[in-house]
């Protein structure tokens, strides 16, 4: 918890998470080749863009959960990218969600004991934890599965126990990374519902990646990953 | 789809015969439904009346098709901004869009752009239709449903054609 300090405000800005000209390879293969992007604080945003242009490596970078070769990311002004792989930890555990696309929970863990994870990593007493994770098992309509593990979940419920892990510790930023791949579209439908819902209510800002338009339109601005570059398709009104 | 528009693209580039605009526009955009001679000379009329193309002088020879009709620059005008404007996003509109990229390919403008901002278009009306779903009935949702996966549909040629612009820009240059 003592890693918060030494977060320094680096640049004063009203955007919540910012890449500049961002460079990420993979071995020979470049993956990020100069993105630049700009979310608000409290907006949900699309990133799209076809298989392997590197929507998914921006992802990680933002989320720092990769640092990026060349560039800078900053997060509520504060640059992200330069901190300790510790600093970073307790960065994405205190103040970041994620939701991927297999739900990835635990298996040995009951289901709310998955939800109530990030929240006794964070050092919160187990039963205050079990009690915030019930809320959201009401919250998300998945109540009554507290008990169950992944296992004994089908796919919708999974995703939905994992998005109420996601959710479950207040994030400032819901990272998610084709939240919905892996349902069937009424399914995804609901999840997407679901999250849109709880976001909006809590102002909690989304990074959704997708490839699928009828999940990016429950955003509010779009943009498209092409060849490691992001585009806006159209110029952001807000800018500033 | 618009036969005055995707004629006044087609002269922009060269001055042409009637005769040559109907054979150019019956093998990209009229395989299905051929011009009828009589629709191109009224076109061509209507166009020259409204100052968009001038016809050239009546040259020598037989038959009926002996005059040349070029572009203006306020056709030009034209054409550029209707050739930038998205396509409203409805149901069943690939003759327009497909018009629209070949037209700009044969014109060496950027199909990619106009992609992109047909591509924003379509989001744009998913995200209205997405929004009518969540705030509405069953039934307003099941409509908005079947415009949805219409636009999905429109989206993926969208993508599909992008992918493959360099291909396509060979394939009309050829």
């Amino acid at each position: 918890m003592n890693d918060k300090a030494s977060l320094v405000v680096d640049r004063r800005t009203d955007y919540v998470i910012e890449a500049r000209d961002v460079v990420f390879d993979f071995g020979e293969t470049p993956a990020l080749r100069g993105a630049n992007l700009s979310v608000r604080e409290g907006e949900i945003l699309a990133v799209m863009g076809p298989s392997g242009s590197g929507k998914s490596t921006l992802l990680h970078c933002l989320a720092g959960i990769l640092v990026p070769k060349r560039g800078e990311i900053y997060f509520s002004g504060r640059r992200l990218d330069t901190l300790s792989d510790n600093e970073r930890s307790a960065l994405r555990r205190d103040t970041f969600g994620f939701v991927f696309q297999f739900g990835q929970l635990v298996p040995e863990l009951t289901a709310e004991e998955n939800v109530a994870l990030p929240l006794l990593l964070g050092g919160l007493r187990r039963s205050e934890a079990l009690g915030r994770s019930r809320e959201w098992f009401k919250r998300l309509g998945i109540d009554g599965l507290e008990g169950r593990r992944s296992g004994e979940l089908s796919g919708g419920q999974a995703q939905r126990v994992a998005l109420a892990r996601g959710l479950v510790a207040d994030p400032k930023v819901l990272f998610a990374d084709e939240p919905t791949g892996s349902l069937d579209s009424l399914t995804g439908e609901l999840v997407m519902e679901l999250l849109v819902t709880a976001a909006r209510q809590d102002g909690t800002t989304v990074v959704l990646v997708t490839h699928e338009p009828r999940v990016a339109a429950y955003a509010g601005r779009e943009v498209m990953v092409r060849d490691g570059r992001v585009s806006s398709l159209v110029p952001d009104m807000h800018a500033p | 789809m618009s036969v005055p528009l995707t004629l006044l693209g087609l002269l922009e580039r060269e001055p042409s015969y009637g005769y040559d605009l109907k054979r150019d526009y019956d093998s990209y955009f009229g395989r299905s439904k051929p011009l009828p001679f009589g629709q191109v000379y009224a076109t061509l009329a209507r166009l020259s009346r409204d100052g968009l193309v001038e016809p050239g002088e009546v040259e020598p020879g037989d038959g009926p098709d002996r005059k040349r009709y070029a572009i203006t620059p306020v056709g030009k005008q034209e054409f550029e901004t209707w050739l930038g404007e998205p396509v409203e996003p409805e149901p069943h509109l690939q003759t327009v869009l497909f018009a629209k990229v070949v037209l700009a390919l044969m014109l060496g403008r950027s199909a990619e752009q106009y992609l992109d901002t047909q591509r924003a278009a379509h989001l744009q009306r998913m995200r209205e239709l997405t929004e009518l779903k969540r705030q509405n009935s069953l039934i307003d949702a099941l409509l908005a449903d079947h415009g949805l996966f219409h636009l999905e549909a429109d989206l993926r040629w969208i993508d599909m054609t992008a992918a493959r612009l360099p291909s396509l820009a060979e394939a009309v240059a050829s």
